[in-house]
């Protein structure tokens, strides 16, 4: 599903951020990817998701080769990858329908299939109660769990995520947590940035570490 | 296909939607569209209107053949008939002296004060209009010069220069409204790329989260390219409703000059022809105006 060869990237005026990390990543895997700030996790799935280019090293995703990926290309690759993150990034002047059926709208989905699918990754999550709702009246977990919805609707093999639980209590960092890992073993390939060690001692899944942007850890396929 | 169609049929609503959400700002934009392009079209239906004005007098790029005093009826209707058989004449007409009084009469205003004359000062007259006078004016001022030769012709009475003239005047004045046009469009184009540009920047937000979730460029400028162009579309709309008023406004007033000259002119309007030029054209600024500001503004915004 994924797979890093040598992959750095150094931003404009010389900081490196990744210094040569190679990883593959089996579709059906769900793997934590852990690191202090700065250690680059986020420009990991930065890269992953195109919204920035390696400076050196291959990244394929997919099977498809992303630097070589051309930029009219870019929205449909994207499509494919369902993408959740910290601050859920949600529209706040549409309801939780319509923020969830954005994708499905983007890829020209017929009005019906919409309508269907969007209540399908909200019940999902447990939301479709709320689905007339604007994202500031819910809860920072139930935003997230929007987030989480509007990632799956497009029914992605590949969900990334980066510190999906950052701004989140236990509780609700659990029930988020425990929705990646329903997704996952319903075959989707789960890549989760995170500091959050509770999260990753809770599932015992796969660990990537990672330090000033070089790979340190890799508990390997299936640790548990 | 049906669906493509329908994407396009939704974001056809949503702009128009987003304008109504916006009244003010809206009509502030189609307001000055509207006048930009009122400008132009007024100058262009005014010009139009003086040009038709004109083509009723340069019809008759004709010539006058002034008889002599006391020409008898049957000599001058001989003389007609001899004219008429000339190459180069299309219809010759004849005056009477006392029908050429009448006419004075209705048209001067002396009315009565004419009757004090004792006798009719008038001559009679020959009128004879040229088989094609506006495009060989030199053979029509050959046939003038001839037919003022004639026995019994006291003066021949040409007048084309004037017409000729007053094309001239036109053509520069319309010359001038091509160029107005020209600047008042492109004033339009940057109008509508400026409000599109600021639309843009407002939305930075979702724009950057539809990028995120794979929407294309086509599908984030489509909504920018319909309110360009539906801005542009009022705004001609806006410009045709002020060119009618103006002319209504004008009309009793042109009415008044016309009958002064005994003329039944009236102000025609822009008419549907040149209202759908002005309408497509003003939609035609919108899309384009926006199109610029969507692909100078639309690629900077990425996620990030």
């Amino acid at each position: 599903m994924i797979r890093l060869s040598n992959l750095s990237k150094r931003y404009p005026g010389g900081f490196d951020a990744l210094r040569g990390v190679s990883f593959e990543v089996d579709s059906g895997e769900m793997v934590f990817i852990t690191g202090h700030s700065g250690a680059g996790k986020s420009t990991l799935l930065k890269i992953l998701t195109l919204i920035e280019h390696a400076s050196g090293g291959q990244v394929v995703v997919n099977s498809r080769n992303v630097a070589r990926l051309p930029r009219r290309d870019i929205p449909h690759f994207r499509r494919e990858i369902g993408v959740v993150f910290q601050d859920n990034k949600l529209l706040h002047d549409r309801t939780v329908f319509d923020n969830v059926a954005l994708p499905l709208i983007v890829a020209g989905v017929s009005h019906q299939e919409i309508a269907r699918r969007t209540r399908a990754a909200l019940d999902k999550v447990g939301l479709l109660g709320k689905e007339r709702m604007y994202p500031v009246t819910l809860s920072g977990g139930e935003q997230q769990r929007v987030g989480i919805a509007r990632a799956v609707v497009n029914k992605p093999a590949l969900l990334l995520a980066d510190e999906p639980t950052g701004n989140l209590d236990a509780d609700m960092a659990d029930q988020i947590t425990d929705l990646f890992h329903d997704f996952n073993r319903h075959g989707v390939c789960v890549l989760i940035a995170t500091h959050d060690l509770r999260q990753i001692q809770r599932l015992r899944k796969r660990v990537i570490g990672l330090k000033d942007g070089q790979l340190v850890v890799d508990s390997g396929n299936q640790a548990a | 296909m049906r669906n493509y169609l329908l994407r396009h049929l939704q974001v056809f609503f949503y702009s128009l939607g987003e304008m109504a959400r916006a009244p003010f700002a809206a009509f502030m934009t189609i307001a000055v569209i509207g006048i930009s392009l009122a400008l132009p079209a007024a100058l262009y239906t005014l010009l139009a209107n003086v040009q038709r004005a004109g083509g009723g007098w340069s019809q008759g790029a004709r010539i006058s053949l002034f008889l002599d005093l006391g020409t008898p009826r049957v000599t001058a209707e001989n003389l007609a008939v001899q004219i008429r058989a000339m190459p180069g004449v299309a219809s010759v007409r004849y005056i009477s002296p006392a029908a050429a009084l009448g006419e004075f009469k209705r048209l001067s205003g002396f009315g009565n004060t004419l009757d004090l004359l004792d006798s009719n000062p008038l001559p009679a007259v020959l009128v004879v209009h040229p088989a094609d006078h506006a495009a060989r004016a030199r053979a029509v001022r050959a046939l003038a010069d001839a037919l003022g030769r004639l026995p019994g012709v006291k003066l021949a009475q040409f007048d084309l220069e004037w017409v000729r003239r007053l094309d001239a005047i036109l053509r520069l004045a319309q010359r001038g409204v091509v160029i107005l046009a020209g600047l008042l469009g492109i004033a339009v184009l940057l109008v509508v790329g400026n409000t599109i540009r600021l639309a843009i920047l407002s939305r930075r937000p979702e724009i950057e989260v539809i990028k995120l979730i794979g929407g294309t460029d086509r599908f984030i400028r489509r909504p920018f390219l319909y309110t360009g162009l539906f801005q542009g579309l009022f705004g001609g709309i806006l410009a045709w409703i002020l060119v009618t008023l103006s002319l209504a406004l004008l009309a009793s007033p042109v009415r008044d000059l016309a009958g002064l000259y005994g003329s039944g002119f009236t102000l025609t309007g822009l008419g549907p022809r040149a209202g759908l030029v002005l309408l497509l054209g003003g939609a035609g600024l919108g899309w384009a105006g926006s199109r610029l500001a969507v692909s100078r503004h639309l690629r900077d915004i990425e996620p990030g």
